[in-house]
Parts: C-alpha cells; structure tokens; sequence
C-alpha cells in the first residue's frame, strides 16, 4: 500500500519540483533536498489534495518535511 | 504586442473597464469581461471588441463572492485558455461622510472593491505560477493614497489594494509575474458623470493639467503594463492623474 502511495507521489513531485524521479525517496526532506521554496510547497501540497482527494490543513502541511511524511500523512489519513 | 495573449477586465462593460478591454484586443489578446449587472452594456462591449477579430465573452460575476468567480473562472479557462492578463478593475462607490457611513455601506465597497481583487488574483495566480509568466494589473485611485472627504469606505479600499499589489507583486515575483497598481485621477466615466457641476470644477482646479482624464488614459498604460515592455516593473502603484498626486 504504501510503496503504491510513495509511486503517486514520487510522480507528483517529480512532475511540480522537476526533480530526478532518483532523487524522491522517502528520507529526502521536500525543501532542503529538492529544493522546494515556499510557494512550491504550498503547490506540491494542492497537487496532492487534488491527488488523493483529501483536504491537508495548514496546520498538517507544517509538519510534513520529507517525501516519508507526505507518504505517512497520506497512508494515515485517506 | 499581446497577440494570443488571454484578459480577463472584471468591471469590462463600461467606463475605464471597458476602454482597457478594448485596447487589449486591438493590442492582440483575446478578453473575458466580467461585470456585475448591465448585460446590454457588456453585450455592446463584447461586440465592440470582436470588431477587432479577437475572441470576446462576458460572464456575469459579483466579484466579492468566490463561487462565483470561481465558477467564472473556470469557464474562462475552458473557453479562452488559461489567463496571461489579469485586470481588476471593478468598482463601485457608496459615498458618505463617516460620520453617516452605514456598516452595509463600508461592506459592499470594500466587498467588491478591495476582497474582489483578492478573489480574482487568487484564482489565477496557481496557474501563472506553474507557467512562469502572468501580469495582474490593479486598479486603485489618487483618493486612495490622498484620501478624500465623503469616501472612507472607497479610499480604505483603494488604499488596501495598494497594499495588496506590494504584497501580491513580492509572492509571486519569483515566478516571474508583474503586480501593478494603476492609480487614476478624476476619469470621465458613468461614475463621475453624475458629479454637480460646483465639485466638477473644485475637482478641477486641483488638476495641474486643467483637464480630467479620459477611460483611454488608463487603458494605454494597463496596455503596457500588460506587454514585455513592462516585464522590469513590479509592485508600483502609476498615477494616471494629471498631476494631482506628485
């Protein structure tokens, strides 16, 4: 389940961060390692509500750092 | 200068709305009117600029209220294509002194006035962002930087959309789109049309250039903006007033 949930996100960072599919794994952290800014995020994090048709409260998007905390959030949530 | 280019002039059926609308098309791009209630005007507008042989609509659309402009939106983007050129020129006024300025009053001008620029700004500035490219043009007043007597609610509005343009132009420069603020004068529109004659020459005499301005006056300068020539200028608020605010 979660390896076909990182599959869907890696596809969607990849696409939004135009980043090598390699460089997604579950330890990289979306700003420091993908080179996310701000505004790149707060689009990453719609994608995905878009994605998985859920709503990801500022709150939750704070905490979420690494490609492992998007899977996680979203494997918990959906 | 904008061939293929898609506007969106809220506020597009008469008065400045309408002469940016039209100066847009004759410069290239296709344009989508919003407007709030005249459908006969916007109608006359939409086929004035199809004179130009670009593509025209007009949706009505309160914009204070984001379903509808969302709704709006989104029939735009499935019609025309995704927006280049964003206007926020819809406006109105409720003119009171302060100390007669009821609560519903100050609401709808700043509804409509400062939370519909918001809206409207908010709904394209996803897709600018993705493409790299967009020009939102906002239009504020000289009341709102020198205020004026009779108009809390509409100079607080103007003002705040000064503020918002400084703020929007800084989130989104990054990602190469231009926020600009056009401040005009006095304009002869339907809107001051209404003015006594007794406030049209004190207006008057507080005019360095002696005349008051015309819609066309803006809509060269909301032409340029929206253009390359412009793409060094973010964040400025250009006053289009004959001189009364230096």
């Amino acid at each position: 389940m979660a390896a076909e949930t990182l599959e869907r996100v890696k596809k969607i960072i990849v696409e939004s961060l135009n980043v090598d599919p390699s460089e997604v794994t579950m330890e990289a952290n979306i700003k420091e390692d993908l080179g996310a800014d701000s505004l790149d995020v707060v689009d990453l994090i719609m994608e995905l509500e878009d994605e998985f048709d859920m709503e990801i409260s500022d709150e939750e998007a704070e905490k979420i750092t690494t490609v492992g905390d998007v899977v996680g959030y979203i494997e918990k949530n959906k | 200068m904008l061939t293929d280019k898609v506007a969106v002039v809220t506020g597009g059926s008469r008065g400045i709305g309408r002469a940016i609308a039209l100066s847009l098309a004759e410069a290239g791009a296709d344009v989508a009117i919003f407007y709030a209630g005249n459908h006969s005007a916007a109608e006359e507008t939409v086929a004035k600029i199809k004179e130009t042989c670009r593509k025209a609509a007009a949706f009505q659309v309160d914009v204070s209220r984001s379903d509808q402009v969302e709704k709006a939106f989104k029939e735009v983007q499935s019609s025309f294509g995704q927006v280049d050129i964003l206007v926020n020129n819809a406006g109105i006024t409720r003119d009171n002194l302060l100390m007669r300025l009821k609560e519903a009053e100050w609401d709808q001008v700043i509804d409509t006035n400062l939370k519909g620029v918001f809206l409207c700004t908010k709904a394209v500035a996803r897709s600018m962002m993705k493409r790299r490219s967009g020009r939102i043009i906002n239009i504020s007043s000289v009341v709102g930087v020198i205020g004026n007597p009779g108009q809390a609610n509409y100079v607080a509005a103007k003002a705040g959309v000064i503020g918002l343009t400084k703020t929007t132009a800084r989130e989104l420069a990054s990602r190469g789109i231009t926020v600009n603020a056009i401040a005009p004068g006095y304009i002869e529109t339907d809107m001051t049309s209404v003015l006594d004659e007794q406030i049209k020459q004190q207006m008057l005499s507080a005019i360095p250039l002696g005349t008051f301005g015309k819609p066309e006056d803006i809509a060269e300068l909301v032409k340029f903006l929206a253009s390359d020539f412009a793409r060094y200028i973010t964040g400025q608020t250009i006053h289009v007033d004959g001189g009364i605010a230096m």
